[in-house]
């Protein structure tokens, strides 16, 4: 029997190492699938890609789906997660000039504490502070706006978000057309390799397990095409396994960094699978574990409390209604096909779809089908708890 | 008599700029804008407020453009074209083509028409001509190597230049490799035992 050719959209980022990995070592040749791995140039671009049908699945920012179901952004199309593709991978950064700054007022870049960093960049930042993201519907944004907001200080009068796509990042802050960035890796690293750049905090410093990228589809594919959709999540389930072994890591440095990949020196990309980022150019290395995860702690299952968090900031920033919004976003997350697709594969699957988002600070064991699912810490950093049940509280 | 539309091209480069927008004043009367810095894009193209956006589907740029469906109001929105008419041979020639434009809402139909003809007529040529720019480049930079490496084979065994590119395209022959890759193998090898 032949495979079955399946054309699945990228971007060129770290946290397309699934997609990248079940390629090209065989996890989907395994479920008689043949990928195509289409890069893209933006996110917009990616989207239209899948919204035509010129790719079937594609890696996604997480906010991306749960925005086309609420009807915000510049396309009709809608898509929903069949599942996550990783958790973590964001970093925060700032100009060498504000980094500069911040170390004279005593900051001491423990790359850490969001509450503690936060507030010496708003010392440091004077009445203005202009931030970089890679798309306005990503973690990114949600990141940078939730800690800002929760810090508990006045924010300077003038903060501006803007878009910058990430292969610009490091040239915009050289330019000075932004004092800040949260970006996906490798882009940050690129930008403290350059000089331009210091990093401030992992995204992880400010959720501790966010949904980054998800695997998504049209909506309704999956659904058509059972049989394909329940192939490629365990293809790709299997290679996020693989991704999650240590010993694995050095390898799959080498496969990103191939060219018609990622482009990037081996080196680069193995500081981020490893969590141990340089923070400047003089080369201080500060280890996160948990910087990005691709597996470990059911990383990849799409839960329905992550995608209302997702609607619940979006409905405020939007000024939707929140609860239909909520609703809406709930059903994006396919957490029922995940079950589906992924029960006897070995993957943990919770015993609920739901749960309380930040209520965990260490690792704690969950109820599961096999019984040994330890959920990760998913704490925010200003230890609020959200609760899907009565998410307006 | 509708106003004129207004349109804005996103592109970097000033020639090709110019040639999209010659294709599109054949096209019709417009009122166009060139938009050339990637800096503060979604602000530039807001302050100007067109009708349309035409920009390059592979500039990565088009990111930013997204901002400007969160800033105003929803008739006002700027959507991107193209994807929910997938059927049309208009959309599949623009696909072709490279373009992607983003209408104000509520601006669609026959008043778009000639405009994306056109544009996709120029982006068209455009791409035809950044292809064939490359594919030259590439020529160029294959022949240094190989001259490289021929002159490594001349000095290495004191032989004339003919007789190196022939001794170099043999090798190749009977490891099935293209020239370029045995030359570049050959340079690379030299550089190493320097």
């Amino acid at each position: 029997m032949s495979a079955t050719p399946l054309a699945l959209g990228y971007v060129a980022l770290v946290d397309a190492a699934p997609l990248i990995v079940a390629d090209a070592l065989g996890f989907a040749g395994e479920e008689g699938l043949d990928l195509t791995l289409q890069p893209a140039p933006s996110w917009a671009a990616l989207r239209d890609m899948l919204a035509r049908g010129q790719v079937v699945a594609a890696q996604m920012l997480s906010p991306l789906p749960v925005a086309s179901a609420l009807g915000l952004g510049g396309s009709a199309a809608r898509f929903e997660a069949l599942m996550v593709l990783n958790l973590n991978g964001d970093v925060i950064g700032v100009s060498a000039g504000l980094a500069q700054r911040m170390r004279a007022q005593g900051f001491g870049f423990d790359f850490s504490d969001a509450r503690a960093a936060g507030l010496a960049l708003l010392a440091a930042a004077g009445d203005g502070l202009r931030i970089g993201v890679p798309f306005p519907f990503s973690m990114h944004v949600e990141l940078i706006r939730y800690w800002l907001a929760g810090l508990g200080s006045p924010p300077p009068p003038r903060i501006e978000i803007s878009t910058v796509p990430p292969p610009r990042m490091a040239e915009a802050l050289a330019a000075g057309e932004i004092d800040a960035f949260c970006v996906g890796e490798p882009r940050g690293s690129v930008a403290v390799d350059s000089g331009a750049g210091v990093l401030l905090l992992p995204g992880s410093a400010i959720w501790a397990a966010a949904p980054e990228k998800v695997l998504a589809t049209r909506a309704g594919w999956a659904e058509a095409e059972p049989d394909l959709a329940g192939r490629l999540m365990r293809a790709v389930w299997r290679a996020g396994r693989w991704l999650g072994q240590p010993d694995n890591r050095s390898l799959a440095s080498d496969l990103l960094a191939g060219a018609g990949r990622l482009a990037l020196p081996p080196e680069l990309i193995e500081r981020v699978l490893t969590g141990r980022l340089l923070i400047c150019a003089e080369g201080a290395e500060r280890r996160t574990p948990g910087f990005v995860e691709f597996h470990a702690g059911a990383a990849n299952f799409p839960w329905r409390s992550q995608a209302a968090w997702i609607g619940a900031r979006l409905a405020l920033r939007h000024g939707l209604d929140p609860l239909p919004a909520i609703a809406a976003a709930r059903a994006v997350f396919r957490s029922d096909l995940y079950r589906l697709h992924l029960q006897g594969t070995g993957a943990e699957l919770p015993g609920a779809s739901d749960k309380l988002e930040g209520s965990l600070s260490v690792p704690t064991a969950a109820s599961s089908t096999q019984g040994r699912l330890i959920l990760p810490p998913d704490r925010f950093f200003d230890a609020q708890v959200f609760d899907p049940a009565d998410p307006l509280r | 008599m509708a106003k004129t539309l207004s349109i804005v091209v996103v592109e970097k480069d000033h020639e090709r700029a110019l040639m999209i927008v010659d294709g599109l004043r054949e096209a019709g009367d417009f009122d166009i804008c060139v938009i050339s810095e990637e800096v503060g894009l979604a602000r530039r193209i807001a302050e100007r407020n067109p009708d349309l956006v035409l920009i390059d589907a592979g500039n990565p740029s088009r990111d930013a453009l997204e901002d400007l469906t969160l800033a105003s109001a929803p008739m006002e929105r700027p959507v991107a074209m193209f994807v929910d008419h997938s059927d049309t041979a208009l959309t599949k020639a623009a696909i072709e083509a490279g373009v992607s434009a983003y209408v104000v809402d509520g601006l669609r139909g026959e008043r778009i028409k000639p405009i994306l003809d056109a544009a996709v007529a120029r982006f068209h040529m455009v791409h035809k001509m950044r292809v064939e720019l490359s594919e030259i480049r590439r020529a160029l930079e294959d022949r240094k190597v190989i001259d490289r490496a021929k002159g490594i084979l001349m000095r290495a065994r004191g032989i004339g230049e003919e007789e190196a590119y022939g001794l170099l395209r043999k090798a190749a022959m009977d490891q099935g490799k293209k020239l370029i890759d045995m030359a570049q193998a050959l340079v690379m090898a030299t550089d190493l035992l320097k």
